[in-house]
């Protein structure tokens, strides 16, 4: 690939001074980059986000110790204030630590693992499912259409939690007792992905029905495509930048579920504590005034949503300037 | 007319029918009903009497209607739990929860109203721009932390009001209420406004956008030209017209609120039928769970019937986005 482009096509880069744009510069003025360069608020959140996955996939190697490693914790070292030495053993914790001595912030890390993990996990599950659906029903049409979209229908006048605890509910009762504890994170992330494919599935199918009518789909079918490739190799890619905005809000979403039922203590067992968890327990040393132990892991879960969140909105104002 | 509410009632019934079988296959496969009734102890003569009393080996379309019948007449078994009849259970803890509901319903609507007329009308005032910041936050706020965040400041550093359970009580027979008490009310206010709050940012955006929309509109500067008095354009012109969509979400909302109060009353420890629902997950009581779905699903069914049927007599245009129906 050639380094320079003649500059002559372009008659916005004639600020440049010989004309010649390097390839760096082809890529800032690509229009999303472009857009993301612009916007403070875009890179702070994409910033805060990076730090937080960089932070969950590298935590046994940040945490100053492992929280749940029962040898490494000591008693002693218990409701230790952040940032103050503990007046026993002279540990100082940066966040504090809570009523075994465990280390708030490396709590926080493993926590931060896994509430990305169930959420990334669940909205790749809810994604892939609702696509495929909403392909199938916009492009097959007719009976299968009518039936998929009225039972998303039906799911979507209920509550996505309440259909979260539900699918728990009823998973729970089929896995036997001995390993409810091993299988929860799947079932957890089953839960969410399947109480949330339904906008995925509308998404898709509304384009699908307005794309396939038009000339490219024609012209594809002339040359001899089958359906199912006009489809997937046709049809779909258009469909991506809208589930790529709709996907990152739902990141936000799937991560306050599982908070959300990790509270409510129907998630991941406490002895893989996510930061639902974490809040559920801190919320009992809040009357004995342990207010870090509860504070810093809902402060954690609250800027990652609102960073997500951010990102999605910027990302939805990028990809479509039309919505703005 | 007729036809609309005749197709309507078909939809609710087809909607209910499906929940029925969930609640039925969930019932009669999720873990082994015979074992969770008789306990550990039980031998096989028990075992097989048993399921012969209750049919298990009829075909399952004969148990679904059964279930079914049973069902319409209030008897949905035995909790495996409690050892009680489920319907007792739930008709015990219905009134915490409808009350907690009401409540949160009405603070709400009257607060997204007013928040929202305030806003459309005062645009650029800085208690406007306050209001939406902060209901930005609202909404971006779990409501588990907003219950949470309630109960640090008021009820654990100010000591105003108590953080868990419904106060005293008054028992009216059939029904117990808290809203006669001090504590009953007083206990009643947190809750209320963690479940509430959500929903109100929710109506207020509305509010203030459908306000701001119909302020656009020709009969406003129309009104206004006639020298009409401002407040009486505000009132009785504009907000009129904003209310009919208004109505029709609060109703549809009222359904969530019954569900959302699932995370508020564990919050809270509120004694109502979320609470319950949450145990009955937890100890895979499957009784509970298919009474309590059930419920749900006829309390939001009967309401998305109710606003579609007032909305089609209150609002002429919204008959014309009805297919099949002449103009």
């Amino acid at each position: 690939m050639s380094k320079a482009i003649k500059p002559a096509s372009d008659p916005t880069s004639n600020e440049d001074e010989e004309g010649d744009r390097t390839r760096l510069q082809e890529i800032r003025d690509n229009p999303i980059v472009h857009s993301f360069l612009k916007s403070p608020v875009a890179i702070g959140s994409a910033l805060i986000v990076l730090l937080m996955m960089l932070a969950a996939a590298f935590a046994p190697w940040i945490a100053p110790h492992n929280p749940f490693d029962l040898a490494t914790l000591d008693l002693m070292d218990g409701f230790s204030h952040p940032m103050v030495p503990n007046e026993f053993t002279g540990k100082t914790f940066w966040l504090g630590s809570d009523d075994q001595g465990r280390d708030v912030f490396s709590a926080i890390l493993y926590g931060l693992r896994i509430s990305l993990f169930v959420g990334i996990v669940a909205v790749l599950f809810a994604v892939v499912l609702g696509v495929a659906l909403g392909l199938l029903a916009g492009w097959r049409g007719g009976w299968l259409d009518a039936f998929i979209m009225r039972v998303a229908d039906v799911q979507l006048s209920f509550p996505s939690i309440l259909i979260a605890l539900l699918i728990f509910g009823i998973a729970r009762g089929f896995i036997p007792a001995t390993e409810r504890e091993s299988a929860a994170m799947w079932v957890l992330i089953i839960a969410i992905g399947l109480s949330d494919w339904v906008q995925y599935a509308r998404t898709v199918r509304a384009i699908v029905t307005t794309e396939k009518r038009k000339e490219y789909v024609l012209a594809a079918r002339a040359i001899g495509c089958g359906p199912w490739r006009i489809a997937l190799v046709h049809i779909l890619p258009n469909t991506m930048s809208s589930i790529l905005v709709i996907g990152t809000m739902g990141l936000a979403l799937a991560i306050i579920a599982e908070a959300t039922l990790s509270f409510l203590g129907v998630g991941v067992p406490p002895t893989q504590p996510s930061l639902g968890t974490l809040i559920r327990v801190g919320q009992g040393f809040l009357f004995s005034g342990e207010w870090w132990i509860l504070l810093f892991p809902a402060l954690t879960l609250l800027v990652l949503a609102l960073s997500i969140n951010l990102l999605g909105d910027w990302l939805r104002d990028a990809l479509n300037p039309k919505l703005r | 007319m007729t036809t609309f509410i005749a197709r309507r009632l078909l939809q609710a019934i087809v909607v209910l029918a499906v929940v029925a079988l969930i609640s039925f296959t969930m019932f009669r496969y999720v873990g082994d009903p015979i074992e969770n009734i008789l306990g550990q102890e039980a031998t096989q003569a028990d075992y097989n009497e048993l399921v012969d009393r209750l049919g298990l080996n009829d075909p399952v379309p004969v148990q679904y209607f059964r279930f079914l019948g049973k069902a319409l007449s209030g008897d949905f078994g035995v909790s495996y739990r409690q050892r009680r009849p489920v319907t007792q259970i739930i008709a015990e803890r219905a009134p915490a929860t409808l009350e907690l509901a009401f409540i949160s319903g009405l603070l709400a609507l009257t607060g997204g109203i007013v928040f929202g007329i305030y806003t459309a009308i005062n645009r650029d005032s800085y208690l406007s721009h306050a209001i939406m910041t902060g209901s930005l936050i609202g909404v971006s706020l779990p409501t588990f932390l907003i219950g949470i965040l309630l109960i640090w400041i008021f009820a654990v550093e100010l000591k105003w009001l108590p953080s868990f359970g419904r106060g005293t009580v008054t028992d009216l027979g059939w029904w117990t209420t808290g809203l006669l008490t001090i504590s009953g009310l007083k206990s009643l206010i947190l809750p209320a406004i963690t479940l509430g709050l959500y929903q109100l940012t929710l109506i207020m955006r509305l509010v203030r956008a459908e306000m701001l929309e119909v302020l656009q509109m020709d009969y406003i500067r129309t009104a206004r030209a006639n020298g009409l008095p401002e407040r009486k354009i505000l009132y009785s012109h504009a907000l009129r017209n904003t209310l009919i969509p208004v109505i029709s979400i609060t109703g549809l909302q009222f359904g969530s609120i019954i569900a959302f109060a699932i995370i508020t009353e564990s919050v809270f420890q509120w004694p109502g039928l979320g609470l319950l629902f949450i145990d009955a997950i937890q100890f895979v009581d499957v009784p509970v769970m298919a009474a309590y779905l059930m419920l749900i699903a006829v309390i939001f069914v009967i309401i998305n019937l109710i606003v579609d049927i007032l909305t089609y007599a209150v609002d002429p245009r919204a008959r014309g986005t009805q297919p099949g129906s002449t103009p």
